[in-house]
């Protein structure tokens, strides 16, 4: 397959995509299943963060198992600053982000010292502090978790409407899909992604490899305290449960079954896990087995994931 | 005040040398195999609900230790050839992902089998009270735990440095491939060295099941702090893992004891009692990333 045919194939599954997704709500209000439009905006929610941890892991080739860090630091953050007063999405969200990407900034630069599974684990030692800084924190609600006083507001737009929040999250993630798609093939993309097939050849070209892997890291870290701000106007609780270490695997999880390294990867799997969870929850009982022989699977006999079984997976050229 | 400090002290002795055995078995497969297995922590679960069922059909402690040694090792003997053995040559995020999803299958399992409330596993009757050591009270149960603990440890220690299978090991572990090129069938000597870390890992199991409760999801936070010991101490290093179990243990133990405390010295008691939980939680992992940052190969590299 052509590249030029390959990319309009993609475009017209992204149409569709998009399309099908903007027309949801009057689907979910037809079916008088008003519930599932907030249950929508969660499953757009994850897969704005594993989307970020695709970037890290899939285009960067850092194995990072403290995502959930970022994710919950962002939550947090929206949930604090609520408190304070600061309820304007274009005031808390920025400033998050901000948050987020220095936190990653710091954890990023100490953690890239290290190869290897030294990373993995130090990424998840750093994640581990994060956790038990904020739940030992009684000011944070503890183990509780801290409830958000008020929905962020966004302009002129009324987010406590699900609806209206819905298609807010729909455009976050729809912007920061067309940039990963069009940062994936810049120049920045095919550096990061160089370095993560040879990162010693990269070096010895010059390319300031440190550099270029810290920058990834920080966006993925952003993007990720982002969608910890969306998810905690959607469910209206900052919980501690958004930081442990389940929840990076449970975002590694995602992108495997999604695809690791494909810009959609993300999205499909965090559609693939939280709908079957929904879904087979419901009817097959003990679901986790069934996710974690799923999980085995695709491991064993699908390293590219859901996607690459279509052949939407990476790219290789 | 040092009674307290002491019996702290021993506690947190007694911590590290339970760590250590999960540690052992998780720094020799991280070693040799080079395969993160995050499934390690539920070997040590599987195994104390094992030792608490058979515990009750025997109504005999040491049976049912024993019982859930040799079951685990057999479940890790099983679990290594059928599905461990194909994830060494693949990469750290398959490993990840595939034992991640083998604790969601244990996890679940364990809810199935014996419900979603805790199993009771209780100590003799015999060891529930205190001892008296020259004027100071201790558990007479924690004391046993450091007695085996300790007696693992050196016997590890001598079947590792003293023997020929010890030999293999560590040469398995700081190169595989000349380990393999001499004739050693390291697929085999990996089987044995799984097996017998999941012995240990129930041994753990066991041991603690009387003191943290025993129910699904028990292996996950232990499994994290054996992960963080193995770093410490050097991937592949028994030394390093019991350097690092003790480490870990004590300034874990003595941290949340006297931290708070300590802090009050020098803030205001109100910040003090909130800040002291907060970085006594954080201190070992605070260690480890400072470990990591200026010996980023663990306190005793294996590979020279």
């Amino acid at each position: 397959m052509g590249l030029y045919e390959s990319s309009k194939r993609r475009r017209v599954a992204a149409a569709i995509t998009l399309a099908s997704l903007l027309a949801l709500p009057w689907l979910i209000t037809a079916l008088d299943q008003g519930f599932y439009i907030s249950f929508a905006s969660r499953v757009l929610i994850f897969a704005l963060a594993a989307t970020s941890l695709n970037l890290v892991i899939g285009f960067g080739g850092m194995i990072s198992f403290g995502h959930a860090a970022f994710f919950g630091t962002g939550a947090y953050c929206v949930a604090v600053l609520a408190e304070s007063g600061i309820v304007s999405a274009a005031l808390a969200w920025p400033l998050t982000m901000a948050l987020t990407a220095l936190l990653a900034l710091l954890i990023g630069a100490i953690s890239l010292r290290t190869r290897g599974v030294y990373f993995i684990m130090i990424t998840l030692a750093f994640a581990q502090m994060v956790f038990y800084l904020v739940v030992s924190l009684k000011a944070w609600g503890g183990d509780d978790g801290l409830s958000l006083v008020r929905r962020s507001i966004f302009g002129g737009l009324d987010l406590k409407d699900d609806t209206t929040f819905y298609f807010v999250v729909l455009a976050i993630l729809a912007l920061v899909l067309v940039a990963l798609d069009r940062l994936a093939h810049s120049r920045f993309g095919r550096v990061i992604q160089s370095i993560r097939e040879n990162e010693t050849r990269m070096e010895a070209l010059g390319y300031p490899v440190f550099a270029y892997k810290l920058v990834c890291f920080v966006i993925g870290g952003a993007l990720a305290g982002l969608a910890g701000a969306l998810l905690v106007n959607q469910s209206g609780l900052a919980s501690p449960n958004l930081l442990h270490w389940m929840q990076s695997g449970t975002l590694m999880v995602m992108i495997v079954l999604g695809g690791v390294g494909s810009v959609y990867g993300g999205v499909v799997g965090a559609v693939l896990l939280l709908l079957g969870e929904e879904i087979l929850a419901e009817w097959v009982p003990h679901w986790p087995i069934g996710l974690g022989v799923l999980l085995l699977a695709v491991v064993l006999w699908a390293p590219l994931g859901i996607a690459g079984l279509f052949g939407w997976g990476r790219s290789r050229e | 005040m040092t009674q307290l400090i002491l019996e702290q002290a021993l506690n947190g002795l007694q911590f590290g040398l339970m760590l250590f055995l999960l540690a052992a078995g998780l720094t020799l497969v991280f070693g040799i195999m080079d395969m993160i297995n995050l499934a390690h922590g539920s070997l040590y679960m599987a195994g104390a609900y094992l030792a608490a069922a058979a515990t009750q059909a025997s109504n005999s402690f040491v049976v049912g230790i024993g019982a859930a040694m040799l079951a685990t090792a057999i479940l890790g003997a099983l679990l290594e050839i059928t599905l461990l053995r194909r994830l060494y040559a693949r990469n750290h995020l398959a490993q990840v992902l595939a034992t991640f999803a083998l604790i969601l299958i244990a996890n679940e399992a364990v809810r199935m089998i014996w419900g979603a409330q805790p199993v009771p596993l209780n100590a003799p009757d015999a060891l529930s009270g205190p001892v008296n050591i020259a004027g100071f009270f201790y558990p007479a149960y924690r004391l046993l735990i450091i007695g085996v603990g300790a007696l693992v440890a050196v016997l590890l220690y001598v079947l590792v440095t003293h023997t020929r299978l010890g030999m293999w090991v560590r040469a398995g572990a700081s190169n595989r491939e000349m380990t393999e090129a001499l004739g050693i069938n390291v697929r085999l000597l990996f089987t044995i060295v799984f097996a017998f870390g999941a012995a240990l890992c129930a041994l753990a199991g066991a041991m603690l099941g009387p003191l943290l409760a025993v129910q699904a999801g028990m292996g996950e936070s232990i499994l994290i702090l054996a992960f963080v010991v193995i770093v410490i101490g050097g991937i592949g290093s028994i030394r390093g893992a019991l350097v690092g179990s003790l480490l870990v243990g004590i300034v874990d133990t003595l941290g949340r004891a006297a931290l708070p405390s300590l802090l009050s010295l020098f803030l205001s008691p109100e910040v003090a009692s909130n800040f002291g939980p907060a970085l006594a939680s954080v201190l070992i992992y605070l260690l480890m990333a400072a470990i990591l940052f200026w010996r980023p190969e663990g306190l005793f590299p294996a590979r020279a």
